[in-house]
């Protein structure tokens, strides 16, 4: 067969003579490779003193938006439910009552938003799907747990808080 | 009985329990440095939690091992079972018994060699421990009463036996050059002439590397195989049964490098130093000191040789074991010594 690059090496098969039976030149050999890597600067970083950024495209947990007054954008249409291939969300609307403009954007909001993170697998269709911006999947991850019923976030915990959106 | 002998065996007795703490304490560290070892030699960091350095982990695993629930399989035999573990222990402990640590110090107006017996056996009787470590190993594998485990003593009895051959071939030729079969003397007459090392580099590879048999370690760790015999002979242990286990390898580990330092490294000579002096300016205890930590760097050395060798070297195969035991190291061990002899009687010695 033809070559496609030529790195390509043949095997010696040649037999092993004295010195190659002997065995101790390739042990000194490889300890010399070790002793190599002994003094090599190490891969390892120190986790929780020290991270590593995540690439910009990273999908980590989810976050309910908020617009510019500090009013929710969800508008509980499901079309976030629909895309998830998980299923991993559920929602249920209520509507809007008088008084509560400062609160919700629009008529319809979601009375009650849950994401079950052990069956989210951060594929972000959800963030794509959303016609009102109101998903978006941040930087983290989802902290580990005893309990399952911590891995349910329900809607105050995908929020984000109302001052640090008013700043 | 007399006072005198009162004293003696008070000496002896705190000799023995300084001797044991050391072991056990650089046991305990080795299995820190063994860790540190690996990881560098991958490329990672190794434990850094536990303490600066994480100098404190060999705490944190005796304790952890300490609190662990103590398993005996049903159909073990109990007594058996127990006393595995034991006697791999305590013959791991014997065998420093007939080291010379160091030159003699002064207690008050006392006169202290720090060597437990001074026996003019020390070389046969270093043999005759280090083969029958292998007992513990065979009824602790033997009782557990699991078919890996049998393996395992199987492995390590044929393997030990196969390799005290050539061993003790190896160290009839040091035996031939000193003339003498007290390890003191043997380390005297490398403090007059050369060190062993020079005058038998063949007998040395021969003996080190039946002494990494002899340890179970790296290429030779088959007994205790992780993936092939699941631990091996310590496969149903569990809890300090376990931490004995291991334990014992490391101090194994720790006394075959000081053997290694005694019989090919000079002891505790200090190298281009004439001692006579060194003892006239410096005093009796402070030279005691200095040889005492020429033979501790010695042997730490050979601890590092250890753990170097077995994070390079995949483990041999069981043919290939007792190919090179039998029909490599033995030839070369007698070849060896036949030429030794040889030129011994060349020379007129």
């Amino acid at each position: 067969m033809e070559t496609l690059t030529n790195k390509a090496k043949a095997v010696d098969r040649r037999p092993m003579n004295f010195w190659e039976k002997l065995y101790l030149i390739s042990i000194f050999k490889g300890m010399w490779i070790t002793l190599k890597h002994f003094f090599m600067k190490k891969a390892t970083v120190n986790y929780p003193e020290k991270q590593r950024p995540f690439s910009p495209v990273f999908r980590g947990l989810h976050v309910l938006n908020r617009d510019e007054e500090g009013r929710e954008n969800c508008t509980a249409c499901g079309l976030c439910a629909l895309a998830c291939p998980a299923e991993a969300i559920t929602m249920e609307a209520a509507e809007r009552l008088p008084g509560e403009e400062h609160l919700y954007r629009e008529e319809k909001y979601a009375a009650k938003y849950e994401i079950n993170m052990l069956r989210c697998i951060f594929c972000g269709f959800c963030e794509e799907a959303c016609p009102k911006d109101a998903v978006y999947l941040s930087q983290t991850i989802a902290p580990a747990s005893y309990k399952r019923k911590n891995f349910i976030y329900t809607k105050e915990d995908l929020l984000i808080p109302m001052k640090e959106n008013r700043e | 009985m007399n006072p005198e002998i009162w004293s003696l065996i008070g000496e002896k007795a705190a000799l023995a329990g300084i001797l044991i703490g050391l072991a056990l304490g650089v046991a305990a560290y080795s299995t820190w440095a063994e860790r540190k070892v690996a990881a560098f030699i991958q490329d990672r960091k190794g434990p850094n939690r536990a303490g600066i350095f994480g100098l404190l982990q060999p705490l944190a695993d005796g304790g952890k091992l300490f609190f662990k629930e103590e398993i005996i399989p049903k159909h073990a035999q109990k007594f058996l079972f127990i006393l595995g573990p034991t006697i791999a222990m305590i013959l791991a402990c014997m065998t420093g018994a007939v080291i010379p640590w160091s030159t003699a110090f002064e207690w008050g107006d006392k006169i202290i060699v720090p060597q437990i017996a001074d026996v003019n056996i020390g070389f046969l009787y270093i043999l005759g421990v280090l083969s029958l470590g292998v007992y513990g190993i065979m009824l602790g594998s033997w009782a557990s009463n699991n078919k890996y485990s049998l393996m395992g003593g199987l492995r390590a009895a044929s393997q030990i036996i196969s390799y005290e051959l050539p061993m003790g071939v190896a160290l009839i030729t040091i035996l031939m050059i000193s003339g003498t079969l007290r390890l003191d003397g043997i380390v005297q007459g490398q403090m007059d002439g050369y060190w062993n090392i020079v005058l038998q580099p063949v007998g040395f590879i021969v003996f080190l590397v039946c002494a990494f048999a002899e340890t179970n370690r790296t290429p030779f760790d088959l007994p205790e195989a992780e993936n092939e015999l699941i631990g091996g002979y310590h496969s149903e242990y569990s809890s300090m049964k376990l931490g004995f286990f291991l334990f014992a390898e490391y101090v194994n580990v720790f006394i075959s490098s000081v053997i290694l330092s005694v019989l090919y490294f000079g002891g505790y000579d200090i190298p281009f130093v004439n001692d006579a002096k060194l003892v006239e300016s410096l005093g009796m205890n402070t030279v005691a000191i200095l040889h005492f930590l020429s033979l501790f760097i010695k042997a730490a050395m050979f601890i590092f040789l250890f753990m170097w060798v077995r994070w390079t070297i995949p483990r041999f195969r069981y043919d290939q074991l007792m190919d090179l035991g039998w029909k490599r190291l033995l030839p070369l061990a007698l070849a060896n010594m036949l030429i030794t002899g040889f030129v011994m009687l060349l020379l007129n010695k």
